[in-house]
């Protein structure tokens, strides 16, 4: 299962995006975090990075 | 706006905005994209920028930007021991990111740069092995955007080199996890930087107290990206609440990032491809800043960009002369620093109590500029236990 982004929680920090190894993350315009659920191995590698907790398990 | 260009550039951070303006002051046509509305904002930094680094980029010090002087720095140990130096002569500010982003894109467009911002690079055009130009996306438009020499300055988030097929993944050991308030609060040393150590404080980091004027500071923190127990912003709240007077300050501004304090890439160029900044991983280890070695490394590529566009040959081979003259100058020192890093990673709040106790301010700053490691190892040595990571320094 792809991992689910928090919009609530989500900075639109871009971190995550270049620590995803699958490039299947992008922050759309700078401000919306879109997960490719195609692209998503649900490593976690995104959830262990966010400063905020905003990436979880789906 | 044209379909093609000599140079295009993606991302108009400090390491973007640099390369743009210095392709653009060496005749060459250059478009600079940023995908945010606004260039700048919303910051991830907490704007700490050394006078030094002003002067070897030949910035002039803008009263827009400048806005708090720094003269020294605390660094505050574990146990609560404070290891305190002030110089004589101001050393930093803590700038107006907003503002100093901003004016670096206003000076690459006065030396001819087309400059558009809330305009995304959502794929590259590739041919025969080189990157020949740019997929963009701008206001539900989409089109391609030919060039020589495609600059990725894409940032913590870059994809572009990915794309060129360089791996250039942040590793979570090799990123910190960052979270920011900026806030109103009554500080008592408006030109000291504050930076507090400690496993249980920011674990593989350290909290900061940036000052941006005699009231305001940016308070932040970060964290190893392979910490799992607690966010960075939880780790912050904590510190907060047990540190007046930061928990009675008043919050005008959240932040949060990623910082890449791995070694820099081993390779900062492709054909028709340079790769600058914080996607490089230009960032100095230690202390996180970047705004420096982005923009260093950008003028050195928007250069070498014009030579290799002159004579005929973007290929990665003649590209390498960025590659080079950037490692000869930064290269090295970066490394150095890194190794610290991993070296520092590994000491108990115990060793960081010691280390509070045999060393003077001057030397923490000066590690951090990858200086004086032979002592910093010496003193190591002194514990059997840290006699691995003292050898890792040398
Ligand atoms: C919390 C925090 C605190 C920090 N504190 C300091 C500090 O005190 N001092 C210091 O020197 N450094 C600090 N840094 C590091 C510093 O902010 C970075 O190193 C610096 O911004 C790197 O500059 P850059 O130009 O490489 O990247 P950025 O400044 O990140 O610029 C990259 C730009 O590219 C854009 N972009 C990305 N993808 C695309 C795309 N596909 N199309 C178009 N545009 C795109 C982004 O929107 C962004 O504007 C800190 C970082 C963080 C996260």
């Amino acid at each position: 299962m792809p991992r689910k982004v928090d919009y609530d929680l989500c900075m639109s920090c871009g971190g995550c995006v270049g620590v995803c190894p699958f490039l299947a993350l992008t922050l759309e315009h700078g401000i919306k975090l879109i997960v490719d659920e195609e692209k998503c191995t649900d490593c976690g590698s995104c959830t262990k990075f966010c400063p905020v907790g905003a990436i979880k398990e789906a | 706006m044209k379909d093609a260009y000599d140079v295009v550039v993606v991302g108009a951070g400090p390491g973007g905005s640099n390369t743009a303006k210095a392709a653009a002051e060496n005749g060459l046509d250059v478009l600079l994209l940023e995908k945010r509305p606004e260039i700048g904002a919303p910051k991830r930094c907490g704007e700490g920028f050394s006078v030094n680094g002003a002067k070897t980029l030949g910035i002039k010090p803008d009263p827009r930007w400048t806005i708090n002087e720094i003269w020294g720095a605390n660094i505050v140990a574990p146990n609560g021991k404070r290891v305190s130096v002030r110089y004589d002569n101001q050393v930093g500010w803590v700038i107006e990111r907003k503002m100093f982003d901003k004016l670096l894109a206003i000076e690459a467009a006065r030396a001819g740069a087309e400059v558009l911002a809330k305009s995304e690079v959502v794929g590259l055009i590739m041919q025969d092995g080189f990157v020949k130009g740019v997929e963009v996306e701008r206001h539900g438009e989409r089109f391609s955007v030919e060039a020589k020499i495609v600059v990725a300055a894409d940032g913590v988030e870059s994809k572009v080199a990915r794309w060129a097929g360089i791996n250039s993944t942040q590793k979570l050991v090799d990123i910190d996890s960052a979270y920011q308030y900026e806030m109103v609060v009554d500080l008592e040393e408006p030109d000291m930087l504050d930076l507090y150590f400690g496993n249980d404080i920011a674990p593989r980091g350290y909290v900061w107290v940036f000052p941006k004027g005699k009231d305001i500071a940016n308070v932040g923190i970060g964290i190893g990206g392979n910490v799992s127990t607690k966010t960075a912003k939880q780790y912050l709240d904590e510190w907060i609440a047990k540190h007046e007077p930061f928990n009675e300050g008043r919050i005008i501004e959240v932040n949060a990032g990623g910082v890449p304090v791995g070694a820099p890439l081993e390779k900062l160029v492709g054909n028709g491809l340079m790769i600058v900044g914080d996607a490089a991983h230009q960032v100095n280890a230690i202390h996180g800043g970047g705004v420096f070695e982005a923009s260093f490394a950008g003028q050195i590529a928007g250069r070498v960009a014009a030579e290799a566009i002159e004579k005929g040959d973007v290929s990665e081979a003649a590209l390498m002369k960025y590659d080079k003259e950037w490692r000869a100058a930064r290269g090295e020192i970066l490394h150095r620093i890194y190794k610290l890093r991993r070296a520092i990673e590994q000491l108990s709040d115990a060793d960081l109590n010691y280390l509070a106790e045999e060393l003077t301010g001057e030397d923490v700053v000066a590690f951090a500029n990858g200086e004086r490691l032979a002592k910093l190892a010496k003193i190591l040595m002194k514990r059997p236990h840290l006699i691995k990571a003292a050898k890792e320094l040398m």
